[in-house]
């Protein structure tokens, strides 16, 4: 236990960094298994370094697939960090050629992660600390896994194969609680990627969930969905304001970025 | 294996670009109230769909593992009661190695 503990952002960062990036140890393996060589599944991980379209290209060669569909697939499941780097690029505002390494970063987890800090400075200091930790344990985890590392013990023997969905519901979690369109908008992206599960290639329901989005945005422009959306009428969530709200919504100073 | 290699340094390339694409989106774009509550909510649209992605399909199909599932509960348990990020995550992990370590799974 360290004397000075680092701040909360950069903790929270860190942690999430080390708990998700050992599972390149799976993708690592799944890659030399599917008939990469062990550079071509590190080179993934260092240039792509976005796990649903490494699994996908990965998954594609195992099968014999055509390599022009699971390259094009690939990077069709990468289109949800467009649409990340849309909101990073405000919250972060990487200047100039920073924005070239800084782009690398925007995934899932530091997205998650830099979108529920409470300020700006926050939000920069834990997305450069989970990028960090998350790029350089995801890479040594994929280089063991590739080695033959996952011999030693599946991530799911630990539980990790929960921690990334644990880590994006806790991260969505204030923002679920202090908006109504908020749980709106995540009650109807869950359905539309559940429902679709079993008819689309796997990855593309998740991105089918950003309509939902668009669907919120567009019948609820105000930032805290003070008008009334019709879609209301349809949802399954609460209607009354979570009890344990300790702010009205324009106040709040605990409200993610 | 040049064939391979061609697949991955486009792959790479492909998912750099659309990272960076949305990273350099002009801001006089994100003005627009419509665009920017947009790029607001995406967030959540995306990681709930992904949470419960991972949680219950496996694949194509529906993959409903016990101790994946009583693990994500131990994460909402934490949340409800106000537990810190990283404690939140260390309950879901410990909570489904400990049950797969009961031989539960």
């Amino acid at each position: 236990m360290p004397v000075d503990r680092p701040p909360r952002p950069v903790r929270d960062g860190i942690g999430l960094g080390l708990a998700v990036g050992v599972s390149g140890v799976a993708f690592g393996a799944a890659a030399v298994s599917s008939g990469l060589t062990v550079w071509q599944a590190c080179a993934l991980s260092v240039l792509a370094f976005t796990g649903a379209s490494q699994f996908a290209l990965a998954s594609v060669i195992a099968s014999g697939g055509s390599l022009l569909a699971g390259t094009a697939g690939a990077i069709l499941l990468g289109s949800r960090n467009t649409l990340y780097g849309l909101r990073l690029a405000e919250v972060v505002r990487p200047r100039g050629l920073l924005r070239l390494p800084a782009a690398l970063g925007v995934i899932d987890e530091t997205t998650a992660i830099t979108l529920a800090q409470p300020d700006p400075a926050s939000a920069r200091r834990a997305f450069s600390a989970t990028f960090c930790c998350l790029y350089v344990t995801w890479n040594l985890a994929t280089l063991g896994g590739a080695l033959g590392a996952g011999r030693i013990g599946s991530p799911q023997a630990f539980g990790l194969d929960v921690v990334g969905p644990a880590a994006f519901l806790a991260l969505i979690w204030p923002r679920l609680k202090n908006g109504r369109t908020e749980r709106l908008v995540a009650a109807a992206g869950v359905a539309l990627a559940l429902a679709t599960t079993s008819v689309l290639p796997v990855g593309v329901p998740v991105i089918l969930a950003a309509t939902a989005a668009l669907a919120g945005a567009l019948a609820a422009p105000a930032a805290h969905g003070s008008r009334r959306p019709h879609v209301a009428e349809a949802s399954p969530a609460r209607t009354a304001p979570a009890p344990d709200s300790t702010a009205p919504d324009d106040a709040n100073p605990g409200e993610p970025v | 294996m040049t064939a391979t290699w061609i697949a991955v340094l486009a792959t790479a390339a492909g998912c750099y670009a659309l990272k960076l694409a949305g990273l350099t989106v002009p801001q006089r774009v994100l003005a627009d109230q419509r665009v920017r509550r947009f790029a607001e909510l995406v967030p959540v649209a995306l990681l709930a769909a992904l949470s419960a992605a991972q949680t219950v399909t496996n694949g194509q199909a529906f993959d409903l593992d016990p101790a994946r599932l009583a693990g994500l509960g131990a994460a909402v348990v934490a949340l409800v009661l106000r537990a810190p990020f990283l404690v939140v995550i260390i309950a879901a992990a410990a909570t489904a190695a400990g049950l797969r370590a009961a031989g539960i799974s």
